[in-house]
């Protein structure tokens, strides 16, 4: 079958097509991936990819790089590892909004605190997908979800302050909408020596848009072009953001990378 | 622009979710039989929307032709 260069360099083919559903935006966020790795001409072999549990944690498995599938919420926890074992290499983490911010949230703060090189890609499509529609930590207020018939009473969470309170010296939002954008930004990330997170929003037609009333594919993928405005034209106009979600580049900042910190204290020793 | 590139269809990847035909500007696609088609490939100006925009890889713009 011939497929795209895109394809070609970054994926396994015997794998695809995915599993996940019919206009889900993983798909999109994972080739977007798979190109800003290809437009910064990373060696693949340096290149690791690691995931936890969930729909976006699918992802590393169609991935043909150095590939770790993990358990539930603990995906940074892991590629910590690798890179403290491994500093020169490229570590990205897949993960989505229940899996880095429910029950992996505590190793999502630390590593942010500890601005360790790694390259974080949250699918956020607002409900757990594989378990049936359960609400998450980002499902907004008073939608509905499986476990919130009445609507989810929670309030909720906006990662991207998180991470930035949290020390990640790199915070980006966009959406599958915005490939192009969001591209750009998991190239910046993959740039920046420290910890990056990137958000990139999906859509969950089954579960989430189903649920919400929020229509197929087509529809939830024009109300994130609809509902959401670049964070540069907000603080211009903030009269244009009045509702609407920002996305762009949040945070970008420069401070010392943990396993250049650690390498220090091994210096020190190895001196005397 | 280079050589033109012509698009190419992996049906077998296709779940015609409609999302290339919906953000292509040219209105060059189409769903038949609830698959992705190409309705007007001379209206195509190469924008790779729906290469980017396609979750399951079904559609790209090909290099040169065979």
């Amino acid at each position: 079958m011939k497929v795209s260069n895109v394809v070609k360099d970054n994926f396994r083919e015997d794998k695809l097509p995915h599993i996940w559903c019919p206009g889900c935006g993983h798909g999109i966020l994972m080739h977007a991936i798979a190109r800003a790795v290809s437009n910064k001409g990373l060696d693949r072999d340096k290149v690791v990819v690691v995931s936890g549990i969930g729909c976006s944690s699918r992802a590393p498995g169609y991935m043909n790089f150095n590939t770790l599938h993990t358990t539930h919420g603990r995906a940074l926890a892991f590629a910590t590892g690798i890179k403290m074992s491994q500093p020169d290499l490229h570590v990205i983490v897949i993960t989505g909004d229940g899996d880095a911010a429910a029950i992996g949230g505590n190793h999502l703060i630390h590593a942010c605190r500890r601005n360790i090189d790694l390259t974080t890609i949250v699918f956020n499509n607002n409900i757990y997908g594989m378990t049936g529609g359960q609400y998450s930590p980002t499902t907004p207020t008073n939608d509905y979800g499986t476990t919130a018939p009445y609507g989810n009473i929670d309030k909720t969470f906006d990662l991207c302050d998180l991470a930035k309170a949290a020390g990640a010296t790199y915070v980006a939002r966009s959406t599958a909408y915005h490939a192009r954008i969001i591209e750009k930004l998991i190239e910046n990330g993959l740039d920046n020596k420290g910890f990056s997170f990137i958000e990139g929003i999906s859509v969950c037609p089954t579960y989430y848009g189903r649920k919400n009333k929020k229509g197929n594919a087509v529809d939830m993928m024009k109300s994130l072009k609809e509902d959401t405005i670049d964070i540069r034209i907000a603080k211009k106009k903030p009269e244009l953001a009045e509702g609407k979600m920002l996305i762009g580049e949040f945070h970008n900042s420069e401070e010392e990378e943990y396993t250049a910190r650690y390498d220090k204290i091994i210096d020190l020793f190895e001196k005397e | 622009m280079s050589a033109s590139q012509k698009l190419h269809i992996n049906k077998d990847w296709c779940k015609g979710c409609g999302i290339c035909v919906e953000f292509c500007p040219k209105d060059v696609l189409q769903l038949k039989d609830g698959k992705i088609d190409i309705k007007a490939e001379d209206k195509c100006i190469q924008c790779r929307q729906c290469e980017i925009l396609c979750p399951d890889f079904a559609i790209f713009l090909g290099g040169d032709e065979e």
